[in-house]
């Protein structure tokens, strides 16, 4: 890619991280959640590697660990549905609720968000790497 | 503690069994066989436990609502007669095939992600079977279908790509309508849990919507179930899966993301109407006839097996579409026993596959001299499926055609009749054709298939063998307590109600 | 009303291009599209008479908001579209690897 893509990316792709985690953590007060703060998670890293190539971004997540966040973020969202039987009944809402509007309140909810962030945004960029694998086996015959 | 505590582990075990095999497949030795066996195993002693729980309840229901909210405002989970019936069926012949893919899928490379897509298709279907709730039930069923769809290409052949690509385009026009249909009845309703849908349904005058939404659900159904407009799919994408994955899809799946959603919204929540019930006989009628004819020119194993998948499917909606008591217990018993030696069929062909290198009926010849389990369990299957007694095939069939004589449709009881001849004049020809004759020479030294493969099959043969003994009166309940939740209709809406607001 | 017939009209697009288009990568947008318009159908479902968002403001009050519930199912429902396209999309790019070509027409191992 160009001298004025590869700076502006240089620039821009921590606050987009930045801005993904915002989202993510806001989820309860405002619109967004787990699914779209996990989307913008994962375009960070593909711009890193539209912008650079696959081999700068694998250094920043490998395939190895992308594969095991992915897994690690479901289990972590059925603990949390889980945890709900200790309260009584499968995915209760059971940790302390504050007051409305603050950013620690709202029990299990948040604790959700994040798993599901998580998931979504490594599983996302999983899926890139996996596309351009392909390429990369099609040019080398 | 409330006994109901039960259902929500139907899907909470295949989802955490999936994960735990992705994680930890790799590093750990045979994790992933242990993992999937244990979870399998757990599941059909849970779903038999649920099925005494549900003997000793009152009015034979239990609901269970998840986080405590109360519906309409929550999602409920139930589990009446027929969900009893379905998992039962579900669970028993999932256990089954994941003993014979232990053993099969060492030809394929990559196990853990193998059993993690089974073990996702699984918790799938047994979301659709336990839930409540009908946005809830068209999640569980795209789980299970995007499963499937990436099993069906899991060897990645040229012909496994274009056969799943084919049935993943189908099924996503088909989960459209799904999804159009269920936001036409919401747009009508204003409310999604199944009981109430089935009360306001019953309270505000019909307008067109009923109707449109009906043929919507029926489209988008029946070409999951595979129905006879719809059926395009099928014959490329079952055979072209692995053996186990096809004893899967045609086993368990059409069954459960066709048929029993299908029943569940006609009869429970719109209310089976004489015109729609006529719409689904004539389609299962069409579906057997055709489905027979074309199998009869077939000669490649799998998909003359998959041909009679369509056709079999045909005498379960025909007997469910006759709406009276018999019917539906006919329509229901079949369903069963499809099961069982559908899946017992696909698992012969694979392992004559695995054993053989070959699928054609030209190639092959006397195999039951060098592979005895298989050739005797696939004579049992084959005996079953075209209808002779003592198997569990006879008694299914015949009360199809008594059911129908007794309403008076004398025409579909012919067809039914057609339909069984030609199925037997269909497995002579594989029998003839694979087991017996002159063995060719090049199949001298092959050997009989490891012991996953063969525990498998000579368990579900004898599960087949004894199948008749359900309609003993000691053991009907467990088809009975199915059909009065169908023949109950859209009082349904009151017992799941009724039980949540004690 | 005239809103849901746009809507409709949109699916009856995208349905025309999985059913005539001969490129693979078309009916994969065909099918976008029929997906998208579907979400876009049942997000309009719930708009309630001078309704505004249904977000709660910290010192406002709101007299009547649009219906949450569609919005909630949606976002569900945009999910699966994006498993769906991500699994069809790599179906798509292998059989270019095997096959060659991305015309349907030719694309006819499975017969009979």
């Amino acid at each position: 890619m160009t001298l004025i893509v590869k700076t502006v990316t240089r620039l821009t792709v921590g606050l987009i991280l930045i801005f993904g985690i915002y989202i993510i953590l806001h989820g309860h007060l405002s619109p967004g959640g787990g699914f779209a703060g996990g989307v913008i998670v994962a375009l960070a890293f593909v711009h890193l590697m539209l912008a650079f190539g696959e081999d700068v971004a694998v250094s920043k997540i490998s395939r190895n660990l992308a594969s095991h966040l992915e897994s690690i973020g479901a289990l972590m969202f059925l603990g949390v549905a889980l945890l709900g039987f200790l309260g009584g009944s499968f995915f209760l809402n059971i940790l302390i609720k504050g007051s409305p509007f603050k950013l620690f309140s709202a029990g299990t909810i948040p604790l959700s968000n994040i798993a599901i962030g998580i998931k979504v945004g490594v599983g996302l960029f999983a899926i890139f790497l996996a596309l351009v694998i392909l390429e990369k086996s099609k040019g080398a015959k | 503690m409330d006994t109901a505590i039960i259902i929500p582990f139907f899907v909470i075990i295949p989802l955490g069994a999936a994960f735990l095999i992705s994680l930890l497949g790799r590093y750990v030795r045979r994790f992933s066989e242990i993992a999937i066996c244990a979870s399998s195993l757990f599941l059909l002693v849970l779903c038999l436990y649920a099925r005494l729980l549900l003997h000793q309840a009152t009015d034979k229901i239990l609901v269970y609502k998840i986080g405590g909210w109360v519906p309409p405002f929550g999602i409920c989970m139930v589990l009446d007669g027929l969900s009893a019936f379905m998992l039962v069926t579900v669970n028993v012949v999932a256990f089954f095939i994941a003993l014979y893919s232990l053993s099969y899928m060492e030809k394929y490379t990559d196990k853990p992600k193998f059993f993690t897509l089974f073990s996702l298709m699984v918790c799938g279907m047994n979301g659709i079977i336990v839930t409540g709730d009908l946005f809830n039930l068209f999640v569980f069923l795209e789980i299970a279908s995007i499963s499937s769809y990436a099993l069906v290409a899991f060897g990645t052949e040229a012909e496994e790509l274009e056969a799943s690509f084919k049935y993943a385009i189908m099924g996503s026009i088909a989960s459209s309508f799904i999804f159009l249909g269920i936001a036409f009845l919401y747009g009508f309703t204003s409310t999604l849990n199944m009981a109430d849908i089935a009360r306001v349904l019953s309270s505000k005058p019909n307008a067109w919507i009923v109707p449109f939404v009906s043929v919507l659900f029926l489209t988008g159904f029946g070409l999951k179930a595979a129905l006879v407009p719809f059926h395009a799919w099928l014959p490329d994408a079952h055979p072209s899966a692995p053996a186990s994955i096809s004893a899967m899809l045609s086993g368990i799946l059409i069954k459960t993301l066709g048929v029993y959603a299908l029943v569940r919204i006609f009869f429970n929540i719109i209310g089976a109407t004489h015109n729609y019930l006529s719409i689904l006989m004539f389609l299962g009628a069409l579906s057997m006839l055709v489905g027979v004819i074309l199998a009869l020119s077939q000669w490649d194993l799998k998909r003359l097996l998959a041909y009679h998948s369509i056709s079999q499917i045909g005498y379960v909606v025909l007997g469910i579409g006759l709406g009276t008591p018999l019917g539906i217990f006919a329509g229901l018993y079949h369903l069963f026993n499809h099961s069982i030696f559908k899946s017992l069929l696909f698992l012969n062909s694979g392992a004559v596959d695995y054993a053989a290198e070959t699928r054609d009926l030209k190639e092959t010849g006397g195999l039951a001299k060098v592979m005895p389990v298989t050739g005797w369990t696939s004579l049992i299957a084959s005996m079953s499926i075209a209808g002779i007694p003592p198997f569990n095939g006879f008694f299914s069939k015949l009360l199809i055609i008594i059911a129908c004589i007794q309403k008076g449709y004398l025409g579909y009881a012919l067809c039914a009749v057609i339909g069984s001849i030609l199925t037997l004049a269909s497995f002579m020809k594989v029998q003839k054709f694979v087991f017996f004759g002159q063995l060719k020479p090049g199949f001298q030294n092959i050997k009989e298939v490891p012991l996953a493969m063969k525990l498998s099959m000579i368990c579900l043969a004898a599960i087949c063998a004894i199948g008749g003994l359900m309609l003993l009166p000691s053991l009907k309940f467990f088809l009975d307590d199915a059909v009065n939740v169908l023949v109950q209709g859209t009082r349904y809406a009151a017992s799941v109600l009724g039980g949540t607001l004690n | 009303m005239i809103l849901y017939m746009l809507c409709l009209m949109l699916f009856c697009v995208g349905l025309y291009g999985v059913l005539r288009k001969r490129n693979l990568i078309k009916i994969i947008v065909g099918l976008g599209i029929m997906e998208y318009s579907m979400n876009l159908f049942f997000v309009l479902l719930g708009y309630r008479f001078h309704g505004r968002a249904p977000i709660d403001a910290q010192d406002q009050t709101i007299l009547n908001m649009v219906d949450p519930l569609p919005q909630a199912l949606v976002l569900t429902s945009i999910v699966i579209g994006l498993g769906v396209t991500a699994l069809v999309i790599s179906i798509a790019i292998r059989m270019y690897e095997k096959y060659g070509t991305f015309d349907i027409t030719k694309i006819k191992r499975l017969k009979g």
